[in-house]
C-alpha cells in the first residue's frame, strides 16, 4: 500500500488505445470493441452457475473454506443511521470475529461511508490486518457532478480509506455513454492514489449478462482493481450467475493483458452454504489464483456470523446458536 | 497441490439394499429363471453386486404369455383414465424412491451419482406423469381415427440410461394401452429389477409389466417370439438392423433409437462460454456414453485455437472418478468391453495422425476408466470422427463457412443429433432447418423432456420417443387408403 | 381413306427427361383382352439407379420449396391432367378393362386426389408438429420434414388413381420419387409423366420407370441412398416382400409394407379417402431447442 501513486488515468487511456488499437479513444471505438465481446447465454450461463452450486463441500475443505471466506469479508455498514457508536462496534467485530476463538480469521476489511473513515480508522489502529473501505462517488445512486465525486473520494483516502468503492453512473453506461463511464472511472483512480479502486457495476440494474460483461472489461480497461456486483441498495444484488460472469471477465483479462483484477460479489450473500458457492466458482472459473482476499472479496455483514457459527459447529462438534456469537450489527428496528 | 481440496462427498450407499442374487419377473412375481445366471458388477469397483438371471427362450415364452394374457384379460379392458392412475402411482412411487434408485443407477452402471439424482431418475419419474395424462386423451392426440394398442411390446433398452430409457418405453406403452416384456441391458439389470418391486407397491395388474434380464440371446428372443407385436429398441446401430432384419416380413412392428456421430457446431459469434460448457456437456455428460453426444466437435476455423484452449483449461476442472462422490463429473466406464473398444478407437485416431490430448488426471486403481481426450487436427475421413466411440473423446474438426459446416455435420450414415453455437437467430434457424437429424440443440445441447419427441434420420433409426409424437408408435389406427 | 396414325414411342421419366432404358429393352403392353398397345421401356436396375441419382439431386430444391409452392405446383397436376382427362380416361380404360363411366370416374378421382394432397403440403406440418412445453426456459418445437428420397412400387391394378395414391403423398412434403410403375398397365403412368413434365413440378422430383418391379425393386430396396420404400405394388405379385423388407435394413430404410389382408398382400380399395397416414410415412420429425433468456 506504500508504493508511489502513478498517473493511472493517463496511464488507462494510453493503454485503452492500445488494447483497442484505436488513436483516439473514443465512445465509438468502446461501443464497438465491448459490443464485440461475446454474448452471454443466459440461461446457460444460469445452469452453468447452479451446477457449481452443486458441489459437496465437507469436512477439512468445508473448515478451509469457512476461514477462507471470513477472510474475504468485507464488513459493511451502510446506512443513513450509522453512527461513530455502530462504526466502532463493526470495527471491534472486525478485529475479534469470534471472541471465544481467537483462531478465527480476520475480515480483510471494514467497509463504511466516507465520513466514518476516520473513526474506523481510530478503531483498527495501522497494523490490525484489516483495511478500511469506503464507500465514494456519491453511493448508493452515483448521481453528482463529478466534482463532487472526486472530492468524496479524496476526502475518504485522506481520512486513510486503503481502498475506495465507487460506484458506476449506469444512466451512462445504459445510454452507451461508455466513454463517460470509462472517464469517471480512470478519474477516481487517479484521485486513489494509492488506494485499490473498486468499481461497482450495480448489476442489478444493468440487467443483462451482456450488459455486465460489457460493464465488467469497461471497468477493468479504465483501471479499476475489483470489479464488484453490487451496492446492497438494489435487488438483485449478487447472485452466482452475475459472479460467474465477472470471474469469467477477470479469467479472461488475466489472458489479454497479464493483469489480475479483483471480483466482490456484495448484497445477498448471506449463508455460508452460499459464500462456499461463490468459493467453489472461484476456484473453477477464475482459478485458485483469486482464492485469496486480494483477488476476492464478499461485501456483506450477516454472512461473517453465519459463517463463525458454521465454525464453531465445525470445531466443537455440535450446533451452535446466535447467543455464542457477538452481533455489532443488530437492525435498528 | 491445488488450494481447495474438495474433500470426499459419498453419497452413502446404505440406501439401497441389494440381495446377493435376482430372479425375473413374471405376472408379477420374480421367479427363477429356468436358464443360467450372470454376474453385474460395479465398473467403479468391478465388485460383485448381484447374481441375477439370465432369461432362455422358455423364460421369455413365460413372459410373453404373461403379457398376453394381462393384456387380453386385463388391461386391455381398463379404461384410460384407470391406466393413468397406475402410471401416476408409478411416478409417485419413483419420485419417492428416487434416491434408492439413483444411487443403485449410479452403482450398477458407473455414471456420477450428480446425473442418476438430478437427470437420469427425475426425468424417468417425469416420463411416467407425462404419458400418465396421455392414458385417457389418446383421442386427442392427432394420431389417426381410433388409436388402439397393438398388444404385447417387447422392449430392449441400453446399459447407458438404465431407469431413462425404460421410462422412455413403459410409459408410453402403458398409456396407451400395451402390455410390455422389457430386456434390460446385461451390465445394468438391477435398476429394472427395483422398477418391478415399484410395479408390485403400485398394485399394477401382474402381467402387464414384465422385466427379463440376460443378454443378446434373450433379446433375441424377445424379438423372434411369434406373439410379440412390437419392437422397440434402444442400443447400436448394428443390432438395430439386424432387428429390422428379424422382423422383415412379419406383422411385427419397430421402433429403433440407434447410434449417433452428432456434430456440435461452434460459430465465431458463439456465447463463447455457454458454448464451451455445451460442449463438456455434450460429450462428457455420461462419461459420453450417450446416443446424441456432441462427439465431433465442428468448430469456426477463425476461433479453433481460442475454443481449444478454452476447452483444454475447462477440462482440468472436471473431476473424474467415484461415481457415489457427489462432486464427480465423470464417473466410470460402463464395461471392460466399452473401455476396450474406446482404446482401441482412440489408438486408432493417434494412428491416422490425429492430435490427442487428455487431462492426465489420476485414476482409480480398480474399475473401469477412461481420461476425457480430446482429439484436434481431425478430417471427416478418421474413423474417431466417422464411428461412435460412445466414450468421453470428443474429436475436433474445423470449418471455414456455414455451408461447410452442414456438409460436414450431415456427413455420416447417422443422423440423431446437432448441436449449433451462434448468437445469430437466422443462421440458428438456417443451420436448424439443414441439419438431417432428429434433435437439434442451439446454444444448448443434451437436454431431455418427456414432451420432447427423440429420435433420428437415417441410421440412427426410426420413430420417435416422448411427446405427442412418441405415441404414435405404439398405436395402430383405422386409417384407410 | 383413314390417316396412318402416328403411334407413339414410350419411354422412362427420370430427371425431367424422357430417356430409353439404358439397357435398349423394351416389353409388350397389351390392353386387359390382351390387345397390343405399346412396347414400353423395360427399366433396368441401372435405370432405377439413375433414377435414385436424379432424385437426389432434385430433393434438397424441391424441399426448400416453400410448401405454398409446392401445392400450386401439386394442383397445377391436377389442372394438366383435367385438360388431358379423355386420353387419360381412353388409356384407363384400355389398362384396367374398365367401362367408360368407370374409367372416367378412377381418372376424377386420381385429379382429385392431387388436390386433396395439394391442399396438405402446407398444412400437414402445422398438424403434425408443434411446440412442446418442456419444463424448463426453453423454446422447443418440432416439425416433420422430408425423410428424402423415397422408392415407391406402384400398384399393379389401379394403373391411375393408384399410382397417383402413392406418389403424391410422397412429394407433397418435399420426399422425391422413383417409381417402379404397375407392370402390366405402365401407359396411364408414362401419360401421367407427361403431365408432370408440362406442369411445374422440377425435374427429378418424381421419376417413373416402366418394367418389372421384380427386377428393380431389391436394387433399390439395398440402395443405400434411398431413405425409404413404399411396397405397396408388391400385391398381386410373386415379389417375395419380406426379402425387400430385409434389404431395406441395409441402411434403415423407412418400410411401408404392403397392406396385408389374412396374410397376403392386397392391393388397399384406392376409392377410400386417404388419410394423413401416407404422407407421415416419409416425414422424420425434427425438434429443435433453444434457451429463452434476456
Amino acid at each position: 500500500m506504500s508504493s508511489t501513486p502513478v498517473d493511472t488515468a493517463v496511464d488507462a487511456t494510453a493503454r485503452a488505445r492500445d488494447l483497442l488499437g484505436v488513436s483516439r479513444l473514443t465512445n465509438s471505438a468502446l461501443t464497438a470493441w465491448l459490443h464485440g465481446l461475446p454474448g452471454v447465454d443466459q440461461v446457460g450461463c444460469e445452469a452453468r452457475a447452479a451446477a457449481l452450486g452443486t458441489r459437496s463441500i465437507k469436512t477439512d475443505s468445508k473448515k478451509w473454506a469457512i476461514d477462507l471466506a471470513i477472510s474475504m469479508i468485507d464488513l459493511t455498514t451502510l446506512e443513513g443511521a450509522d453512527t461513530p457508536g455502530k462504526v466502532r462496534g463493526l470495527c471491534a467485530k472486525a478485529l475479534t470475529p469470534d471472541a471465544s476463538d481467537l483462531t478465527a480469521p480476520r475480515p480483510a476489511a471494514v467497509c463504511v461511508y466516507g465520513d466514518m473513515v476516520a473513526t474506523a480508522r481510530a478503531t483498527l489502529g495501522t497494523d490490525s490486518g484489516v483495511n478500511i473501505a469506503a464507500v465514494a462517488t456519491a453511493f448508493p445512486s452515483g448521481r453528482a457532478s463529478m466534482a463532487v465525486k472526486l472530492a468524496d473520494t479524496r476526502e475518504a483516502v485522506a481520512a486513510g480509506a486503503d481502498e475506495i468503492d465507487m460506484v458506476i453512473d449506469r444512466g451512462a453506461f445504459i445510454a452507451g455513454d461508455y466513454l463517460r463511464v470509462f472517464d469517471e472511472i480512470a478519474e477516481v483512480k487517479k484521485a486513489c492514489g494509492s488506494a485499490r479502486l473498486k468499481v461497482i457495476m450495480e448489476t442489478g440494474e444493468l440487467v443483462t449478462y451482456d450488459n455486465v460483461r460489457r460493464a465488467s472489461w469497461l471497468s477493468m480497461l479504465a483501471g479499476g482493481d475489483f470489479i464488484k456486483t453490487s451496492t446492497g441498495k438494489v435487488s438483485p444484488a449478487a447472485t452466482l450467475p452475475v459472479t460467474v460472469i465477472m470471474l469469467e471477465a477477470v479469467r479472461d483479462w488475466l489472458d489479454l493483458t497479464g493483469e489480475m483484477v479483483g471480483v466482490k460479489p456484495a448484497g445477498g450473500i448471506k449463508t455460508s452454504k452460499d459464500a462456499i458457492k461463490f468459493l467453489v466458482a472461484v476456484n473453477e472459473v477464475a482459478g485458485e489464483a483469486w482464492l485469496d482476499n486480494h483477488w476476492f472479496r464478499f461485501g456483506a455483514s450477516s454472512l461473517l456470523n453465519d459463517l463463525l457459527l458454521q465454525r464453531q459447529r465445525m470445531t466443537l462438534g455440535y450446533y451452535s446458536g446466535a447467543d455464542y456469537i457477538t452481533d455489532d450489527a443488530p437492525s435498528l428496528y | 497441490m491445488t488450494k481447495f481440496e474438495y474433500a470426499p462427498a459419498p453419497e452413502s450407499g446404505a440406501v439401497v439394499d441389494l440381495k446377493p442374487s435376482y430372479g425375473l419377473f413374471i405376472n408379477g412375481q420374480f421367479v427363477d429363471g429356468t436358464g443360467t445366471s450372470f454376474k453385474t458388477i460395479s465398473p467403479a469397483t468391478e465388485e460383485v453386486l448381484a447374481e441375477v438371471a439370465e432369461a432362455s427362450a422358455a423364460d421369455v415364452d413365460a413372459a410373453v404369455k404373461a403379457a398376453r394374457a394381462a393384456y387380453t384379460r386385463v388391461w386391455s379392458k381398463l379404461s384410460g383414465a384407470d391406466r393413468g392412475k397406475y402410471l401416476f402411482r408409478i411416478a409417485r412411487i419413483l419420485q419417492e424412491r428416487a434416491r434408492e434408485f439413483a444411487v443403485l443407477e449410479t452403482l450398477d452402471n458407473g455414471k456420477p451419482i450428480k446425473e442418476s439424482r438430478d437427470v437420469d431418475v427425475p426425468i424417468a419419474a417425469a416420463h411416467f406423469f407425462y404419458h400418465a395424462g396421455w392414458a385417457d386423451k389418446l383421442d386427442y392426440a392427432s394420431l389417426g381415427p381410433n388409436p388402439r394398442p397393438h398388444g404385447v411390446v417387447g422392449q430392449i433398452i441400453p446399459w447407458n440410461f438404465p431407469m431413462l430409457m425404460l421410462a422412455w418405453k413403459i410409459a408410453p406403452a402403458l398409456a396407451t394401452g400395451n402390455t410390455v416384456v422389457l430386456k434390460p441391458a446385461e451390465t445394468t439389470p438391477l435398476t429394472a429389477l427395483l422398477f418391478a418391486e415399484v410395479c408390485q407397491q403400485a398394485d399394477l395388474p401382474p402381467g402387464v409389466v414384465n422385466i427379463v434380464t440376460g443378454a443378446g440371446v434373450t433379446g433375441q428372443a424377445i424379438v423372434d417370439h411369434h406373439s410379440i407385436d412390437k419392437i422397440a429398441f434402444t442400443g447400436s446401430t448394428g443390432v438395430g438392423k439386424a432387428i429390422a432384419r428379424a422382423i422383415a416380413g412379419t406383422p411385427k412392428k419397430a421402433t429403433l433409437e440407434l447410434g449417433g456421430k452428432a456434430a456440435n457446431i461452434i460459430f465465431d459469434d458463439a456465447p463463447i462460454d455457454q458454448a464451451v460448457e455445451g460442449i463438456i456437456n455434450g460429450i462428457f455428460f455420461n462419461q459420453g456414453h450417450v446416443c446424441c453426444a456432441g462427439s465431433r466437435l465442428l468448430v469456426q476455423e477463425s476461433i479453433a485455437d481460442e475454443v481449444d484452449r478454452r476447452l483444454k483449461r475447462r477440462l482440468q476442472t472436471l473431476r473424474v472418478g467415484d461415481p457415489l462422490d457427489k462432486n464427480t463429473d465423470v464417473g466410470a466406464i460402463n464395461s471392460r468391453a466399452q473401455l476396450d473398444r474406446i482404446t482401441s478407437l482412440v489408438a486408432a485416431g493417434e494412428a491416422e495422425g490425429a492430435e490427442r490430448w487428455d487431462t492426465g488426471c489420476p485414476l482409480p486403481e480398480k474399475g473401469f476408466w477412461f481420461r476425457p481426450t480430446v482429439f484436434t487436427g481431425v478430417s471427416q475421413t478418421h474413423r474417431i470422427a466417422q464411428e461412435e466411440i460412445f466414450g468421453p473423446v470428443v474429436s475436433v474438426l474445423t470449418f471455414r463457412t456455414p455451408s461447410e459446416a452442414v456438409a460436414k455435420a450431415n456427413n455420416t450414415p447417422y443422423g440423431l443429433s446437432a448441436g449449433i453455437w451462434t448468437e445469430k437467430g437466422s443462421r440458428i434457424l438456417w443451420m436448424a432447418d439443414q441439419m438431417r437429424a432428429g434433435v437439434v440443440w442451439a446454444n444448448t445441447f443434451n437436454k431431455f423432456d418427456p414432451t420432447s419427441p427423440f429420435g433420428g434420420y437415417k441410421e440412427s433409426g426410426y420413430g420417435r420417443e416422448g411427446g405427442r409424437h412418441g405415441l404414435a408408435a405404439y398405436v395402430t389406427t383405422g386409417e384407410g387408403a | 381413306m383413314s390417316r396412318v396414325e402416328v403411334k407413339k414411342t414410350y419411354k422412362l421419366y427420370v430427371g425431367g427427361a424422357f430417356p430409353r432404358s439404358e439397357s435398349g429393352r423394351s416389353y409388350e403392353v397389351t390392353d386387359s383382352k390382351g390387345r397390343f398397345l405399346a412396347n414400353a421401356a423395360l427399366g433396368s436396375r441401372k435405370d432405377a439407379r439413375d433414377a435414385v441419382v436424379a432424385a437426389r439431386k432434385a430433393q434438397a430444391g424441391w424441399a426448400g420449396a416453400t410448401a405454398y409452392n409446392r401445392g400450386q405446383v401439386l394442383y397445377r397436376v391436377a389442372e394438366v391432367m383435367e385438360s388431358r382427362k379423355a386420353q387419360f380416361v381412353e388409356e384407363v380404360r384400355a389398362a384396367e378393362g374398365l367401362n367408360p363411366t368407370r374409367a372416367a370416374a378412377a381418372v376424377d378421382a386420381a385429379i382429385d386426389r392431387w388436390v386433396w394432397y395439394a391442399g396438405w403440403s402446407d398444412k400437414f406440418t402445422q398438424v403434425l408438429g408443434g411446440l412442446n412445453p418442456v419444463a424448463g426456459p426453453y423454446f422447443n418445437i418440432s416439425a416433420p420434414e422430408p425423410t428424402g428420397v423415397v422408392a415407391v412400387l406402384a400398384p399393379q391394378s389401379s394403373s391411375l388413381l393408384g399410382l397417383v395414391s402413392v406418389v403424391a403423398p410422397v412429394i407433397v412434403s418435399g420426399n422425391t420419387a422413383v417409381v417402379v410403375t404397375s407392370f402390366n398397365r405402365p401407359i396411364p403412368a408414362i401419360t401421367l409423366a407427361e403431365a408432370l413434365a408440362t406442369s411445374d413440378v422440377p425435374g427429378g422430383v418424381v421419376n417413373l420407370v416402366t418394367g418389372n418391379p421384380a427386377e428393380m425393386a431389391p436394387w433399390l430396396a439395398s440402395h443405400r441412398d434411398v431413405n425409404a420404400i413404399d411396397l405397396t405394388g408388391v400385391a398381386d405379385t410373386d415379389i417375395a416382400w419380406a426379402e425387400l423388407e430385409r434389404a431395406a435394413a441395409n441402411n434403415l430404410k423407412r418400410v411401408r409394407r404392403p397392406l396385408i389382408v389374412d396374410g397376403s398382400a392386397v392391393e388397399p380399395d384406392w376409392t377410400l379417402s386417404p388419410g394423413l397416414n401416407r404422407i407421415e410415412s416419409y416425414l422424420e420429425t425434427k425438434t429443435v431447442w433453444h434457451p429463452k433468456g434476456k
